[in-house]
């Protein structure tokens, strides 16, 4: 065990290294960039072992990815918003092929207009394209989530690959403690990185992508289906042995003042941080409020969710994505959640901190005065806040 | 070691008759032998190779999508290095026309340039084949396809001229590039071991006959694959290091055919009889470049 200073991007370079990553194809992109680089550098330096692509696009990174996966290598990569778009095509065939990658993601807002701050519609975009997704608070998340994440994705009983998201800039970028655990202690919860499925092997030859008809193509997507609801079980496992081994405890869904709270936040990613300072302050001025924590986005975590939530009396989701046409999707997945339970709270949404733009301690206490008055009156189901909604009913019209 | 005796591609696969396609994939594996992965862009191939859950592929194979086949070969070559199994390991990408001159470009030109021991085959049967017989930047000037139709208001098809890929991949200075023609099989055979023996990137650019989209009967492929090469459309080289001047032709016609010859047998060029002129800046256009050939000789 080593404490170090790391940004939330080193800190995941770092978790390539103690997990002993063997193929690392990566191209730069604002705020990921800092991936590579820290990889090129730890390579350089003799401090890593492992194939490092530069390639010449997202694209090709994961196609490479894809490739060096299909060899039995242990790979990872790292990218954010438009480079996660560019990779869209071929997130569905690593899912599809079964492939265990396992990529960062700095979390970041999509074009246009460009921008290159804080938002989760990049990840959020992707999330039917069969990867898991973790979501880090902070940069020691972010290293244990992205071993996490190894372990999941290479279970026999999953074999999917998984993204881990941390929000651009107040995580990709800024400093923090974090504790890098030794390469045998990682090695003793990974196994080692040589993969045991069938891989491109000239000894053992086997036929990988083929056409498929209409007869078999279902059944495919029903496995991955199945192996994904498969993973909710082997997450859990691999929390509790994380725990064991590295003394941090995860959980897919966690509580913070919940237990006897009439309103509760929920929040995901680097923003709970201040949504925790928020609760606290009202708790001070007696108000019961409490807040609950994401770290798994896919698999859904319906279950514990509805568990968790299903006792207040309203649910405040604070959504740093927007599905145009419809609303944020922690929103939108917990109202599903509910569906055919008799007894649920009133939910709402509350989408803010869209392209990096400030979350602040005042803007929770905002949400939760909003939602309070939903007890005795009907309020907009979806809410943006901080936003200067009259700038944009001048052009748009009202709403 | 040779393996002329081995089969690597099973015979039952869905190629239409009359493809030459399997004639290339067929030979480039004899030569290649059974310590070989195969990478394949999406086209005709991938298509009539795999319906699941058959395959032809005697050989380890992997198809991921259209555009990224060096990208996902890269990736192999990497995982094999980290492995320490690289030594004797061939790795060869099969990319039609449209994978490797349009949309598989830049992967292409990225595995090129960072130098990975691959050796890449284009087989170029000029379109879309595989979606029935689009144009390429590979379908060459006066082409018919479904999207350069001829009428009234486009006498001569395709108006544009065959994107030059692999005097493209020789200005990459990859140690080899060739151009080969299964209708010259001691010629293609001899470059594919030459380029499976050298490191680094390789290119060789192969010459396919499609029966579908060039409007021929299947009995002919071989004749007319050959006309490419004895008209002087299709002419035989290799490069070296990207060193253009010191191109080697490996077959030169002893009388060069006239184009028509290659023309005539093939619906994809038949209204360009229609207007003669036509064929004639073609003809006007091969002459010039064996020209430079002929006068430094």
């Amino acid at each position: 065990m080593v404490m170090m200073m790391l940004k939330g991007n080193e800190a995941t370079a770092y978790a390539a290294k103690v997990a002993k990553v063997q193929v690392i194809p990566a191209y730069p992109i604002t705020p990921s960039t800092l991936f590579p680089e820290k990889v090129s550098e730890l390579i350089s330096n003799g401090e890593m072992k492992a194939e490092f692509i530069p390639v010449e696009s997202e694209h090709s990174a994961l196609s490479a990815a894809i490739g060096a996966a299909a060899t039995g290598a242990r790979t990872m990569t790292a990218t954010a918003s438009q480079g996660l778009a560019l990779m869209h095509e071929v997130l569905f065939i690593a899912s599809g092929m079964r492939l265990p990658i396992v990529m960062a993601i700095g979390n970041r807002a999509l074009s246009a207009p460009v921008n290159i701050w804080a938002e989760q519609q990049d990840t959020i975009a992707q999330r039917d394209s069969g990867w898991l997704q973790f979501y880090a608070e902070n940069n020691q998340e972010a290293l244990d989530l992205s071993l996490i994440a190894f372990r999941v994705a290479e279970d026999k009983r999953v074999l999917l690959p998984a993204m881990m998201g941390m929000d651009a800039f107040v995580l990709t970028h800024t400093m923090e403690p974090v504790d890098v655990p030794d390469e045998s202690l990682v090695e003793k919860y990974l196994g080692p990185p040589e993969q045991k499925y069938p891989t491109l092997n000239p000894s053992q030859p086997s036929t990988f992508g083929a056409f498929v008809f209409p007869e078999h193509y279902m059944e495919f997507r029903y496995s991955q289906f199945v192996a994904m609801e498969h993973s909710k079980k082997v997450i859990d496992e691999a929390f509790e042995e994380f725990k064991n081994i590295f003394g941090r405890e995860y959980r897919k869904v966690s509580g913070f003042m919940n237990e006897d709270a009439d309103i509760l936040l929920i929040s995901m990613g680097s923003m709970t941080g201040t949504a925790r300072e928020a609760i606290r302050k009202l708790r001070e001025k007696g108000e019961k409020v409490g807040l609950i924590k994401l770290s798994v986005f896919r698999p859904f975590p319906k279950e514990e969710l509805v568990e968790i939530t299903k006792n207040a009396r309203i649910v405040a989701v604070v959504d740093r994505n927007i599905s145009i046409g419809f609303a944020g999707a922690i929103f939108t997945e917990l109202v599903a959640s509910y569906n055919n339970i008799e007894k649920k709270p009133k939910i709402l949404n509350f989408i803010l901190g869209l392209g990096g733009r400030d979350i602040r301690v005042e803007d929770y206490i905002e949400i939760y005065n909003r939602a309070k008055e939903a007890e005795n009156r009907g309020v907009k189901e979806i809410q943006w806040i901080n936003v200067d909604e009259d700038a944009v009913y001048e052009v748009e019209g009202p709403l | 070691m040779n393996y002329e005796n081995q089969e690597f591609f099973a015979p039952g696969h869905r190629a239409c008759a009359g493809c030459a396609a399997p004639i290339i994939v067929k030979w480039v594996l004899k030569i290649a032998g059974p310590n070989t992965i195969i990478v394949n862009a999406t086209g005709c191939l991938e298509v009539f190779s795999t319906p699941y859950p058959h395959s032809s592929w005697r050989l380890p194979w992997i198809h991921v999508a259209f555009e990224n086949a060096s990208a996902v070969a890269s990736g192999i070559d990497a995982a094999l290095k980290a492995q320490g199994k690289r030594e004797g390991t061939n790795i060869i990408i099969f990319g039609g026309d449209g994978g490797t001159s349009d949309i598989g470009l830049q992967s292409l030109s990225g595995m090129a340039e960072r130098g990975h021991d691959i050796l890449y085959v284009m087989y170029d049967n000029e379109a879309y084949m595989n979606t029935g017989i689009q144009r390429s930047s590979s379908t060459p000037f006066g082409a018919w396809t479904t999207t350069s139709q001829v009428g009234p208001y486009n006498i001569i098809g395709k108006n544009e001229f065959k994107k030059p890929i692999a005097e493209i991949m020789a200005a990459h200075k990859i140690p080899y590039v060739a151009t080969v023609n299964p209708a010259f099989l001691p010629d293609m055979k001899m470059k594919i071991e030459k380029a499976l023996k050298i490191k680094g990137p390789k290119f060789i650019h192969a010459i396919s006959s499609c029966t579908t989209g060039w409007r021929h009967d299947p009995s002919k492929t071989v004749e007319i694959m050959r006309l490419a090469t004895e008209t002087g459309i299709f002419p035989l080289w290799e490069i070296e290091n990207g060193d253009f001047l010191k191109m080697k032709l490996t077959y030169v016609p002893k009388q060069r055919k006239p184009v028509e010859e290659y023309f005539k047998p093939q619906g994809r060029f038949r209204h360009l009889f229609q207007n003669p002129e036509k064929i004639k800046e073609i003809q006007k256009m091969v002459d010039e470049w064996w020209a430079k050939f002929e006068n430094k000789n």
